[in-house]
């Protein structure tokens, strides 16, 4: 009884709402108001708009930006990333400014131009090549920096790894992620996503590669050292999974039947960052950033960055694959 | 072979006086301007559909996991319900909200709707035919489009849900059923729709481009077509060379998903099972998806820029700065559109070298898109502008073509978009510059041609009403947005809960919510005014907007054969508005050029 009295009160507040545009509408024709066209007044009102709007958009804006610039990211804590905040304010600054003045510009010329007694008449203005040249060359010379810059920084981050790297599996499925170190020899040991068991094998290792046996697989936490290269080796056991890093400016996809590559040096440690944020609580994360599944919004790892002590002190504390057969 | 068709033309139009029987003509019709109401009508009730998603799910971002009693009434008991709270959405219809709100905006709206609405309606009457060069693939091109709405409507309602891997449908996470259950039938229902959107696409496509090269009445040069014209022609052909591709990709993974094939599968473990499938690569399925993807982006703002172009000149009463040039960047733009898709893929583990080319090849864009934002606010300069409703509507859509094109310029360097990439940023980025910017061109498009299509003028004062709710509310949702983005809170999450640092963000979580259901439900005013002006609006006259173009040249609703004589003879180009030494501020093309008269058209 209720839907339908409701169902009825919609009915009967559109068939009011016509009727009530039916009244509008005749008064404003006895009146002899053309209501389809606009005349000076609805120019004039409706350009005032157009500046007031502008004037309202820059100040919505640059209250964000105050209200939320501390809430933003805190310092990049990676090489690349630290680089990668330098083109991002570079970029930033160009793009403001162009911003600024176009939008400015725009609104400015709606109001200004509007027809009016005054202004009954426009300037038959159909092309001019200076003006045209001039802004097909300037943004070709601004976008020629920002390319520049940008690739210089990209090639460094997809560049060789250091040598030296300490290299990490990073291995997602639905909806977690598993580390996986290289051990002692610095090799990660072959895997058969044939021979994966949950039970004993989750990463599916195979189990007569010896390179394999000193490899530590950990869950729940990565721990990284600071200032020392890390390189990421990603893979995914099911679907595709995004492997995100804000704090380091970091992203790659982990996929089924390939692996990807991202590596960088981390630079500031967890203890530090603490300090400068502020806050006891905080943590590094990596989080999945490709919808994945019903459990996407949860899938996530906390990242720690020690000193190279403690990073030691750490892994020497887990166990290498072969230990954790031996134990089962 | 010109006069030819004319002849033909003429002759098919003098038969055809008799009345039609009115399920051929307003059903199963094939005039254009009938097929043209047809695609506005379904797209109008698609976008419709997929608002009330999106109002859906930013109440649950908002407000995570707080009930709500709209939610529990229209998702029902299974959706609308999640730990035994009703009201609160579960998470896999999210992730199909999203999903289904993603596809239907892109294809339904922005392409079906928008090329479909204005190119069936503008083509003819603006290159003076008579009508299509093949009605009765048209008619073909609206069914099969209406079908393919109907078909991803149902799956909405299908047990396990609609699709919800987003709208790009990445496998392996779309082609296996035991991946969630968004990937079992919704999925394939969802390829069947698209599959036949594309086959709507193309036949309306080929259709719109035989019209436009063969059909150009007497003395319509290229040179002299309507900017709108260049764009839905353009619009046409990327249509008609991308979405073979995607075609071709969802037979693919159907294939994948049907036939234990494996293009886009290799080494999966799943559900406590080893498939079989080797050798396939997901990376593929992202090349043959943003192959289309891409210019699909310009598929939807390309038709925009035409009506943008159009009806700033005609506001302004100035002539559209730029011409040539104007054909020239949305030409450039067109072609880079094929070369950038990469730019969708720096984080796919893609070789790096392929990368910068990729920044190379998008960053170039930004070069004709400037062109063209300068040449809009040129046009502005000095002209005098007649707030008409739809001149609003235009405005609004350079300025958020303006925002929006300049975030893209973080996003095309492969170095920075790897920290926002899949986050807030690029959803605030991709709705502000072309969700936006097209949505705009379209309301700007039905104010200025709705005496085209109904006879009367729609009123103009809840016009600047549904203008500054829709425009005020649309930046208050996305420019918020940018900063969840740049924060590092990544889209198609359900809920930031377990992201304690993610918390301190939801003040702007809640903000956009609150504008996104004003902004959704201002649009009742234009619904009112649609369907109200439809039947009693002020009446028009011939040339309400005193407008150059040849539409303007019928009786106000043309007829079957659209002219009544014989077709006009253009003599001009479209934008003499406010001609020195003419009486009127429009000369409208059929008017012969006088001796001593400078041709502007000519070498424009």
């Amino acid at each position: 009884m209720i839907t339908f009295l409701s169902y009825l009160a919609v009915v009967l507040a559109l068939v009011l709402v016509f009727q009530l545009m039916n009244v509008y509408q005749l008064a404003s024709e006895l009146k002899g108001e053309n209501t389809g066209l606009a005349n000076d007044r609805d120019n004039h009102s409706q350009g005032i708009g157009m500046l007031l709007f502008v004037a309202g958009f820059f100040i919505f804006l640059i209250s964000l930006i105050f209200i939320y610039k501390d809430k933003m990211l805190p310092e990049a804590a990676s090489d690349v990333g630290r680089e990668a905040d330098h083109l991002m304010n570079f970029n930033w600054v160009i793009i403001f400014i162009v911003f600024f003045i176009t939008e400015a510009m725009l609104f400015y010329f709606a109001n200004k131009y509007k027809k009016s007694k005054t202004n009954a008449k426009a300037f038959y203005f159909p092309h001019q090549d200076k003006l045209e040249l001039i802004w097909t060359v300037v943004p070709s010379i601004v976008l020629a920096v920002i390319i520049i810059y940008g690739l210089s920084l990209w090639g460094k981050m997809t560049g060789k790894p250091d040598k030296d790297s300490i290299i990490v599996q990073i291995y997602a499925k639905q909806f977690d992620f598993t580390a996986r170190y290289a051990g002692q020899d610095n090799v990660l040991g072959k895997t058969d996503y044939k021979l994966i068991d949950d039970a004993t094998n989750p990463l599916g290792l195979d189990t007569t590669d010896s390179k394999g046996w000193d490899d530590i697989i950990v869950k729940g936490e990565l721990h990284v050292p600071v200032n020392h290269p890390v390189d990421f080796k990603c893979n995914s056991r099911d679907v595709m999974h995004g492997m995100y890093m804000p704090y380091f400016r970091e992203q790659i996809n982990c996929a089924p039947g390939l692996t990807t590559d991202m590596h960088f040096i981390p630079t500031i440690t967890t203890a530090q960052m603490r300090q400068m944020v502020h806050d006891t609580t905080f943590d590094y994360m990596l989080l999945c950033n490709r919808v994945c599944g019903a459990g996407h919004y949860n899938m996530q790892m906390k990242i720690v960055v020690d000193s190279p002590e403690q990073f030691n002190e750490w892994l020497a504390k887990q166990k290498t694959f072969r230990s954790g057969i031996a134990a089962k | 072979m010109e006069t030819h068709n004319h002849q033909a033309a003429e002759h098919h139009h003098h038969e055809e006086h008799h009345e039609l029987p009115f399920i051929r003509k307003y059903v199963f019709s094939m005039d254009h301007k009938i097929i043209s109401k047809q695609f506005l009508f379904t797209a109008m009730f698609m976008a419709f559909a997929a608002a009330i998603m999106s109002m859906l799910f930013r109440l649950q971002l908002g407000w995570q996991g707080h009930p709500f009693g709209i939610i529990h009434y229209l998702l029902g008991d299974k959706w609308g319900s999640y730990n035994g709270k009703a009201g609160v959405m579960d998470p896999n219809i999210y992730l199909g909200l999203v999903t289904i709100h993603g596809t239907i905006m892109v294809f339904f709206l922005l392409t079906g709707g928008l090329s479909g609405t204005f190119a069936n309606l503008l083509i003819p009457l603006q290159v003076g035919a008579r009508d299509m060069a093949s009605p009765f693939l048209n008619m073909l091109s609206y069914w099969f489009f209406l079908v393919s709405s109907l078909i991803m409507f149902i799956s909405l309602f299908v047990q396990t849900g609609p699709a919800s891997a987003g709208w790009t449908i990445y496998p392996p996470l779309s082609a296996l059923p035991q991946a969630m259950d968004g990937s079992k039938l919704g999925m394939t229902l969802w390829l069947i729709s698209i599959a036949l959107f594309i086959v709507s696409s193309l036949l309306g496509g080929l259709n719109y481009i035989v019209t436009v090269i063969n059909l150009r009445t007497k003395g319509m040069k290229m040179t002299r077509l309507p900017l709108t014209i260049w764009a839905l022609l353009i619009t046409a052909i990327l249509g008609v060379l991308s979405f073979p591709v995607l075609f071709g990709a969802a037979i693919l993974l159907i294939f994948d998903r049907t036939f234990d094939t494996s293009f886009f599968l290799s080494d999966i473990f799943i559900g406590g099972q080893a498939l079989s499938q080797t050798g396939g690569s997901p990376i593929l399925f992202e090349h043959l998806f943003w192959f289309l993807g891409h210019p699909e982006v310009y598929i939807v703002i390309m038709p925009a820029f035409g009506i943008m172009s159009e009806i700033i000149s005609i506001s302004a009463r100035k002539p559209i700065f730029g011409y040539r040039a104007m054909i020239g960047s949305m030409l450039s733009i067109a072609f880079l559109a094929f070369i950038v898709w990469g730019h969708h893929m720096f984080v796919s583990g893609m070789n790096p070298f392929l990368g910068s080319v990729f920044v190379f090849t998008t960053l170039l864009i930004a070069i004709p898109s400037a062109v063209k934002a300068f040449n809009y606010i040129t046009t502005l300069w000095k002209g005098t502008i007649h707030f008409n409703p739809q001149v609003l509507f235009v405005i609004g859509a350079v300025s958020t073509f303006i925002s929006g094109g300049l975030t893209g310029i973080i996003l095309a360097d492969s170095a920075l978009d790897v920290s926002v990439h899949g986050t807030y940023f690029v959803v605030a980025h991709f709705h502000i510059v072309m969700g936006l910017s097209a949505v705009l061109a379209m309301f700007g498009g039905v104010y200025h041609w709705f005496p085209k299509m109904f006879g009367r003028l729609m009123n103009k004062k809840l016009g600047y009403w549904h203008f500054w709710l829709t425009f005020i509310c649309a930046y208050g949702v996305f420019l918020p947005m940018h900063f969840l983005g740049l924060a590092g809170v990544p889209r198609r999450y359900y809920t930031n809960e377990f992201f304690p640092v993610f918390e301190k963000l939801q003040s702007i979580n809640q903000i956009v919510t609150v504008f996104a259901i004003i902004g959704v439900l201002s649009q009742i005013i234009f619904f009112v005014n649609f369907f109200y002006s439809m039947r009693k609006g002020q009446v028009a006259e011939q040339n309400p907007w005193h407008a150059n173009t040849l539409e303007w040249t019928t009786k106000l609703v043309p007829g079957h054969g659209n002219w009544e004589g014989p077709l006009p003879v253009v003599h001009r180009w479209a934008y003499d508005y406010s001609k020195p030494g003419k009486e009127q501020d429009y000369v409208p093309q059929t008017v012969p050029i006088e001796p001593g008269e400078l041709d502007e058209g000519a070498h424009a």
